[in-house]
């Protein structure tokens, strides 16, 4: 075996009392690439980070290329080649991507930036990842996987030969992941250590080497076998045994709630899309990123315009002009980006859930001992772990989202649309929101969950649409429906 | 834990204390400020002196309540000085000049405010600009109507009941104005605190796509503030045309900055989202005593201008490196 990039030995990371590193040891090769699993506040950010020179280690050593390395810098990390690539990505739109390549350390000619020079170099790193985009474009309006990669080429014209990729594909369609996937083991060909941090299990089957396990600061266990069983390995993350992850589904009735019937979206973004949903059942809405699945359930919330086709509820044509009309009907949503459209992360759990309740007691005096009990039952009803007093961003992304749940089901909705229920939050939180989602149906809820975790799509759904190009491709029963026939329909 | 609960516990004495203020910092700092000077000067504790203050901090007060929900809702309004002087210009040509009554003066001054403010806000929902552009517009522009009244030329003289009503002390002690101030101030605080379209302001603020989604109606929240903000700076027309027993068109030049300030001191963030009435009483109440203090202490008004700044710069970082902490 060759000479490992980075060696940790006994690295620990201490915040006061609280101990988030407890003597890990881990060595990364060239051409390797490592999967970092655990749950939210396993302590993989925080060793990233110290990869990444971003945090200093309490206790521990690093070496790098057999030199001992403590970078006390992001700077000092990446001039050794190490490039954490972060979930949230760090591109300015405004500029072009061979500015964002090279910012902060433009070429330069005679004392000014040589702007040829610039652009042809990220040129060339583009084309060694294979996309084929000018440099000299604004990064404003590339695909989320174009932005990803042009972090990745930004990476490399860096010369790193370490690079951590944080969630890499959290926001990620599968022809879009399979893309980054290709690049991936490209790099680990050209011998580029990789770290690779994502919760998708099936992902880091395919692309890694070895898994890492941490738990609660340590490192549990490692898996070199790629036929080790998921459930193994999940079952080592959350340190107890899981006897399931979805419920049971719950038969639906035969009473449909909502018809959806030729419905096009006003910016082209579907077209013709008709379905029903019964009380009861639980449609998955399946497809790549782009496909328009978000869009439409947008539209069916009242919150994007139509440009033809109806909406009906429990018969009653609809004419939706704004979410408030389609939450006076009973047709909420829990958005795809819990922080920016779902909570105000600053407030209040309890300030949060009024917010959307706030249409009942308009006109009406409210008082803060009947807001706190109103947001307390909401609390206690959906098993948040938290008080009504607590801001939201203290809480887990679990939790938060549970929050955004607990908002509308105040309301007793007739239809509920989830949008990417768990993103980002970890395997055992999921099984929380899972137990949610069934027992709306089991209330008679007609509930729609979209979703690009095709394991969830088949899992937690009695009927499963598969959007693809903003075409509706076909409706699968749960009979018919895996992996396989859903992304056949995705990809026509 | 355990930290936890003794946290609980301590706090019941201070939490009806924030919750009037919003922001105990800025408390803290006025309370100092009228430390220093009760003990630096003779002239500044007596309830004469404090009287005073209230008077002139009235015209201040009522704008800077309407700012404080336009900043709420992550906006911002240039225009209230103008408006300010466009209501007075208004006011005084309907009664003075038109010889109409001066109530149906008040009336028409504080419609053609509300117009104003009606138009800032459907530039800035129906037609999307920005509220730092479509103010700055509407402060020019009032300013220009205010001045194409008497082609720029003061009115001077109103009827006797009218001044009175910032000079006469009822029961000794509170003018009209000064009780129309707090009023507003007081109405405001319950507004915001006890009123579903109050917790609007707050959600807007703090995130207007989370709000949309919620179901609140963001662009008809969004008018009604910049409306309502411009019928305050009218209302403050009103009374500093009272005070003055005149009106004329440079009134209130520069006074958004004032109220921007005093909404600032008071702990309201300008990203929107979270501060309070209480807090801008605070501000308000600092700027008024400052002002006051420092003209007892012969301070020149440029000096002033510098203190001033100071302080804003002084309320707005400790405020900050609080909640950093927090």
């Amino acid at each position: 075996m060759t000479e490992p990039v980075l060696s940790l030995r006994g690295i620990s990371k201490r915040y006061g009392p609280l101990q988030v590193l407890k003597n890990v040891s881990l060595d990364v090769h060239p051409g390797e690439v490592v999967a970092l699993l655990g749950e939210n506040g396993a302590g993989k950010s925080t060793l990233s980070g110290i990869i990444a020179g971003s945090r200093m280690p309490s206790e521990g050593s690093m070496t790098w290329l057999g030199q001992p390395y403590a970078p006390a810098t992001p700077r000092e990390a990446i001039d050794k080649g190490v490039v954490l690539i972060h979930q949230e990505l760090q591109l300015l739109p405004q500029l072009s991507i061979a500015e964002n390549v090279f910012i902060g350390r433009w070429p330069m000619k005679n004392g000014v930036v040589d702007r040829k020079q610039m652009v042809r170099r990220a040129q060339e790193q583009l084309s060694r990842l294979n996309l084929h985009i000018p440099a000299s474009r604004k990064v404003a309006g590339l695909s989320t996987a174009s932005q990803q990669l042009i972090e990745i080429a930004k990476a490399l014209a860096l010369n790193a030969k370490l690079l951590i990729l944080d969630e890499p594909t959290a926001a990620l369609g599968g022809a879009e992941t399979e893309a980054l996937f290709e690049q991936v083991r490209k790099l680990r060909s050209e011998g580029v250590g990789i770290i690779y941090i994502s919760h998708r299990m099936d992902e880091i089957k395919r692309i890694t080497d070895r898994i890492v396990v941490l738990r609660d600061g340590e490192r549990v266990q490692e898996f070199a076998d790629s036929a080790t069983p998921v459930r193994t390995i999940v079952e080592s993350m959350v340190g107890r045994s899981l006897d399931r992850l979805f419920p049971a589904l719950p038969q639906p009735t035969d009473r449909p709630v909502l018809q959806v019937s030729g419905l096009t979206s006003a910016e082209d973004s579907f077209r013709n899309v008709t379905f029903d949903v019964h009380a009861g059942e639980i449609l998955g809405i399946a497809g790549l990123i782009g496909a328009g699945r978000t869009e439409l359930v947008r539209a069916i919330s009242g919150a994007d315009p139509i440009s033809a086709g109806t909406i009906r509820l429990e018969g009653e044509e609809l004419k939706l002009r704004s979410p408030k009309d389609a939450i006076a009907k009973g047709i909420v949503m829990v958005p795809e980006d819990r922080k920016d459209q779902g909570l105000v992360v600053e407030h209040r759990i309890g300030e949060n859930i009024i917010y959307a309740n706030l249409d009942k007691l308009a006109g009406k005096w409210i008082s803060s001992r009947a807001k706190r009990s109103f947001a307390e039952k909401a609390v206690a009803k959906f098993g948040v772990k938290g008080r009504a007093e607590q801001h939201a961003s203290d809480l887990s992304g679990g939790n938060q989202q549970k929050v955004v749940i607990a908002k509308w089901l105040m309301r007793d909705p007739k239809v509920v649309v989830l949008d990417e229920p768990t993103r980002g939050i970890d395997v055992g939180a999921r099984a929380g929101i899972y137990d949610i989602i069934v027992n709306l149906a089991k209330q008679g809820v007609a509930v729609i969950v979209v979703s690009s975790d095709l394991e969830e799509v088949l899992g937690v759904s009695n009927r499963i649409m598969v959007l693809a190009q903003g075409n509706q491709a076909g409706i699968l029963s749960r009979d018919e429906a895996n992996d396989v026939s859903v992304m056949e329909l995705a990809t026509i | 834990m355990v930290a936890l609960d003794i946290n609980e516990q301590s706090r019941p004495s201070r939490v009806w204390l924030s919750k009037l203020t919003g922001a105990t910092g800025p408390l803290v700092g006025l309370l100092v400020l009228c430390i220093f000077l009760s003990i630096s000067t003779d002239a500044f504790l007596s309830l004469r002196n404090g009287l005073n203050i209230l008077d002139q901090i009235t015209v201040l007060g009522i704008m800077a309540v309407g700012m404080t929900f336009v900043i709420l809702i992550g906006g911002i309004d240039l225009s209230v000085g103008s408006v300010l002087a466009l209501s007075m210009m208004v006011m005084g040509w309907t009664a003075n000049i038109a010889g109409m009554p001066m109530p149906l003066a008040v009336v028409f001054a504080l419609a053609a405010s509300a117009v104003s403010g009606l138009l800032v806000g459907l530039l800035v929902t129906m037609f999307r600009v920005p509220a730092f552009i479509a103010t700055l517009a509407m402060m020019s522009a009032a300013r220009g109507v205010a001045n194409m009244i008497t082609d720029g030329q003061q009115i001077v003289g109103f009827p006797d009941w009218f001044t009175m009503l910032a000079i006469d002390r009822h029961f000794g002690i509170l003018t009209a104005t000064v009780f129309l101030m707090l009023a507003v101030v007081l109405a405001a605080w319950v507004f915001l605190h006890f009123r579903a379209e109050g917790r609007m302001l707050y959600a807007v603020g703090g995130n207007p796509e989370v709000a949309r989604l919620a179901g609140i109606n963001t662009q008809v929240v969004t008018i009604a503030v910049y409306v309502v903000s411009a019928v305050l700076a009218g209302l403050a027309g009103i009374v500093l045309a009272a005070r003055l027993d005149s009106v004329q068109p440079s009134s209130g030049f520069g006074y958004e900055l004032d109220t921007i300030a005093a909404v600032v001191i008071g702990g309201t963030s300008l990203s929107g989202g979270a501060g309070g009435i209480g807090g801008t009483l605070i501000g308000v109440l600092i700027i008024g005593v400052l002002r006051n203090g420092l003209n007892l202490l012969n301070v020149s008004p440029f000096l002033q201008q510098v203190i001033i700044g100071v302080v804003i710069v002084l309320a707005v970082g400790a405020e900050t490196i609080r909640r950093r902490r927090a």
